[in-house]
C-alpha cells in the first residue's frame, strides 16, 4: 500500500512540474497564437537562477528560511526575460506568418541554451540543501522526501490561482476576450499589446517557477529545457493547445503514465506517451479540451 | 504561335543552363582545387542540400512547416548502420535503396497522422513523432548503440571496394558519388515541382479552399508530398552516415530538424535553389562556428534571429531584390 501511495505521489509531483511548464506554453499560445520553442529554456533559466541564488546564500551562511524565500528567484528571472523577449523580439512578428515566429523562437532557444552555459558553465548546479533540510516523512512505513510534497503543493496552488486569475478577475476577462477574438477585443478598448506582454510574462513566470521548485530535488543541467519542452508538447497535444484545463488533464495523464512507465516499461515509456497522444488526436483532433480549427 | 512557345521554352532552357553549367563545372572541379578538408565540408553541404531540398517541397511548395525531418534523416542514417551491423552489407547502392524504403515507410506512417493538420499543429505533431524515434534509438541501446551510435565503415561504390586511404577516398570518389546523387535529386525535384502534381501542391499552399473546389484531393496530395519529402531527406541521411562514420542520435533529436528549417530559410524557401544555397552556406557557417567557439549555438541563434528580422526571404531573396534594384537603376 505504501509503495502504491508513493507511486501516486511521484505521479503528482511530475504532473505538477509539467503543468507549470505546459500551462505556460498553452497560455501563451491561447492568447498570442505563438508557439514558444524557447519555453523549455525559460524553465531551465528558472532552475539555474534559483540554484545559483541558493548557492550564493549558502555561501553567505544564510539560514534555511532565507533559502526557501529565494526559491521564487528563478520564476522572477524567467518572467523578466519573458517581458524583454516579448518587447524586443516577438512584437515585430505579430503580423507575419507564424512560421517566422517559430523560427524566431528556435533562434532564441539556441541563444538561451548557450547563454546559460556562458553564465553558469557546463557543470550541473544543485541546491540539495533545501531538499535535505525538510528531511523525509513516513508514508505507511516507507520514507518519502518531504520536499516533494512542497512541489505538489505549489503545483496545486498554481493551478487554483491561475484558474481564479483567468475566470474570476477583470484581467482574466480581457485575456479570454483577446484569446477568442483579438480584433474585436481591440475594438472594444482592450489594450491588446499590454495583454500580450502580460500573458507572455505570466507564461514565462510559470515555466520559471517549474524550474525553480524542481531544482532542489534534481540539479540544473544543460539541455534540461529542450527535454522538458518535448514533454510539454505531449501534454498540450493531449490536452489541447491553448487550453489550461487541457494542460492540467494532459499533465496528469503524462505524469501517471510516466510513473507507471518507469517501473513497468522503461524502454518504451516515451513511445507510449506519444502513442496516447496519437490516439487522442485521431479521436479528438483538437485534443481533449481544445477548440476545433487549430 | 507554336513558334513563340518554342522560343520561350528554349529561352528558359538557356537561362537555366547559364546557371547550371557553371555551377556544375565548379562542383566538378572543386576537389582538384581545394584541400581534402574543404572537400569534406562541401560533401556535407551537398548532403544537407539534398535533405533541405526534400524539406522545402513541404515548406516552400506545400506550405507545411515540418519540425520533424530529423526522423527521416536519422532514419536513413540508422538504416545504413543496421544494414552494416546486422546484414553485413557494404554496398552504397543497397544502402540508398534501403533508406528510400525505410524513410518512405516512416514518412507514410507519420504523414498519415500529420497531414490532417496544418500550420502550427502540423509542426508540433511532426516534432513529437520524430522524438519517438529518437527515444527508441536512445533507450534500445543494445540494438542502436544508444548515445554512442553505430559505426559505419566506408562502403563500396558501384561494386568498387574503397581504397585504403579513407580521407582520400571520401574527398574524391565519395565526393563524386554524392555529387552524382545530388544532381539526380535536384533533377528529380525540379521535375516534381514543375509537374502538374507540383503545381497542385502550390495551389494548395496558396489557397486550400480553392484548390479543393477545382477537385484537388488535398489530404492525399499532402501525404504524397510528405512521403517524397521524407524520401529525399532519408537519402541525405544514408549518404551522411558513411561520411560521418557513425550514425548517432544527434541527427534524430528535434533540434536537428530545426537546423534543416534554418538552412532552408537561410537560403530562401520561396525559390527552388534557396535550400541548396542555404544548406551549403549553413554547413560552412556551422563548421567554422563550431571550430571557432564552444558557444556556436549562440552565434548561429543570433544569425537566425537577425535573418528572420532583417532578411526573411533568405540569401536568394536578397539576391533577387538586389538584381531587380539594379535593373531599375539601369
Amino acid at each position: 500500500m505504501g509503495v502504491f501511495a508513493i507511486h501516486i505521489l511521484n505521479a503528482l509531483l511530475y504532473s505538477s512540474v509539467l503543468f507549470l511548464i505546459a500551462g505556460g506554453l498553452s497560455l501563451i499560445y491561447g492568447v498570442m497564437r505563438i508557439l514558444n520553442l524557447a519555453h523549455g529554456n525559460l524553465y531551465a533559466l528558472g532552475a539555474f537562477v534559483t540554484a545559483w541564488a541558493i548557492g550564493l546564500a549558502l555561501g553567505a551562511g544564510a539560514p534555511n528560511v532565507v533559502l526557501f524565500l529565494l526559491l521564487p528567484a528563478g520564476a522572477l528571472a524567467a518572467a523578466v526575460a519573458g517581458a524583454v523577449i516579448e518587447r524586443t523580439l516577438l512584437r515585430p512578428f505579430y503580423k507575419r506568418p507564424e512560421e517566422y515566429q517559430l523560427l524566431m523562437t528556435f533562434g532564441l532557444l539556441m541563444i538561451l541554451e548557450d547563454l546559460i552555459r556562458l553564465v553558469w558553465g557546463p557543470n550541473p548546479l544543485s541546491a540539495t540543501s533545501v531538499y535535505a533540510s525538510l528531511g523525509s516523512i513516513s508514508i505507511a512505513g516507507d520514507r518519502y522526501p518531504a520536499y516533494n510534497l512542497v512541489i505538489i503543493a505549489v503545483g496545486i496552488v498554481a493551478a487554483v490561482f491561475l484558474w481564479a486569475f483567468i475566470y474570476r478577475t477583470r484581467f482574466g476577462v480581457f485575456l479570454r476576450a483577446t484569446s477568442q477574438d483579438k480584433r474585436m477585443a481591440s475594438a472594444l478598448g482592450v489594450n491588446v499589446n499590454r495583454i500580450y506582454i502580460q500573458a507572455f510574462t505570466l507564461g514565462c513566470f510559470m515555466a520559471g517557477l517549474g524550474g525553480a521548485i524542481v531544482v532542489p530535488s534534481q540539479s540544473a543541467v544543460l539541455g534540461m529545457g529542450v527535454d522538458a519542452l518535448v514533454l510539454a508538447f505531449i501534454v498540450v497535444v493531449i490536452g489541447g493547445l491553448g487550453s489550461l484545463e487541457g494542460a492540467l488533464a494532459g499533465a496528469l495523464i503524462v505524469g501517471v503514465v510516466r510513473e507507471a512507465g518507469i517501473t513497468l516499461f522503461p524502454e518504451i515509456e516515451l513511445a507510449v506517451l506519444y502513442l496516447i497522444a496519437a490516439v487522442v488526436l485521431l479521436v479528438r483532433p483538437a485534443g481533449l479540451f481544445g477548440r476545433a480549427g487549430t | 504561335m507554336n513558334d513563340t512557345v518554342v522560343v520561350a521554352r528554349t529561352g528558359a532552357i538557356w537561362r537555366i543552363a547559364a546557371w547550371v553549367v557553371p555551377a556544375a563545372l565548379l562542383l566538378l572541379a572543386a576537389p582538384l582545387v581545394i584541400d581534402p578538408f574543404q572537400t569534406l565540408t562541401l560533401t556535407y553541404g551537398l548532403i544537407a542540400a539534398i535533405g533541405a531540398l526534400g524539406f522545402n517541397l513541404l515548406l516552400g511548395y506545400t506550405g507545411l512547416l515540418s519540425f520533424g525531418h530529423s526522423a527521416f534523416f536519422g532514419g536513413g542514417a540508422y538504416t545504413v548502420a543496421f544494414l552494416v551491423k546486422y546484414l553485413k552489407i557494404a554496398s552504397m547502392e543497397l544502402f540508398l535503396a534501403g533508406s528510400v524504403l525505410v524513410s518512405a515507410l516512416i514518412s507514410a506512417l507519420f504523414g498519415f497522422v500529420c497531414v490532417r493538420y496544418t500550420r502550427i499543429f502540423f509542426g508540433i505533431l511532426t516534432l513529437a513523432l520524430s522524438q519517438v524515434l529518437w527515444s527508441l534509438a536512445f533507450k534500445f541501446f543494445w540494438v542502436t548503440g544508444g548515445t554512442d551510435g553505430l559505426r559505419v565503415p566506408t562502403p563500396t561504390l558501384v561494386g568498387m571496394a574503397p581504397s585504403d586511404d579513407k580521407m582520400d577516398f571520401l574527398a574524391h570518389r565519395y565526393y563524386y558519388y554524392v555529387l552524382a546523387v545530388f544532381a539526380l535529386c535536384v533533377f528529380l525535384m525540379w521535375v516534381i515541382v514543375h509537374s502538374p502534381f507540383g503545381k497542385a501542391l502550390q495551389a494548395i499552399r496558396d489557397n486550400e479552399t480553392r484548390a479543393e473546389f477545382i477537385g484537388i484531393r488535398i489530404r492525399r496530395y499532402r501525404l504524397i508530398a510528405f512521403v517524397i519529402s521524407g524520401i529525399f531527406t532519408g537519402v541525405a541521411g544514408a549518404l551522411w552516415a558513411p561520411l560521418n562514420g557513425l550514425a548517432s542520435p544527434d541527427v534524430l533529436v528535434w533540434t536537428f530538424s530545426g537546423e534543416i528549417v534554418f538552412m532552408t530559410v537561410l537560403g530562401g524557401f520561396r525559390t527552388f535553389v534557396g535550400p541548396i544555397v542555404g544548406a551549403i552556406a549553413f554547413t560552412y557557417l556551422k563548421t567554422y562556428a563550431v571550430g571557432f567557439t564552444v558557444y556556436w549555438q549562440l552565434l548561429l541563434g543570433t544569425v537566425l534571429v537577425v535573418l528572420v528580422l532583417a532578411l526573411p526571404t533568405g540569401i536568394m531573396g536578397a539576391i533577387e531584390q538586389l538584381a531587380s534594384r539594379m535593373k531599375k537603376a539601369r
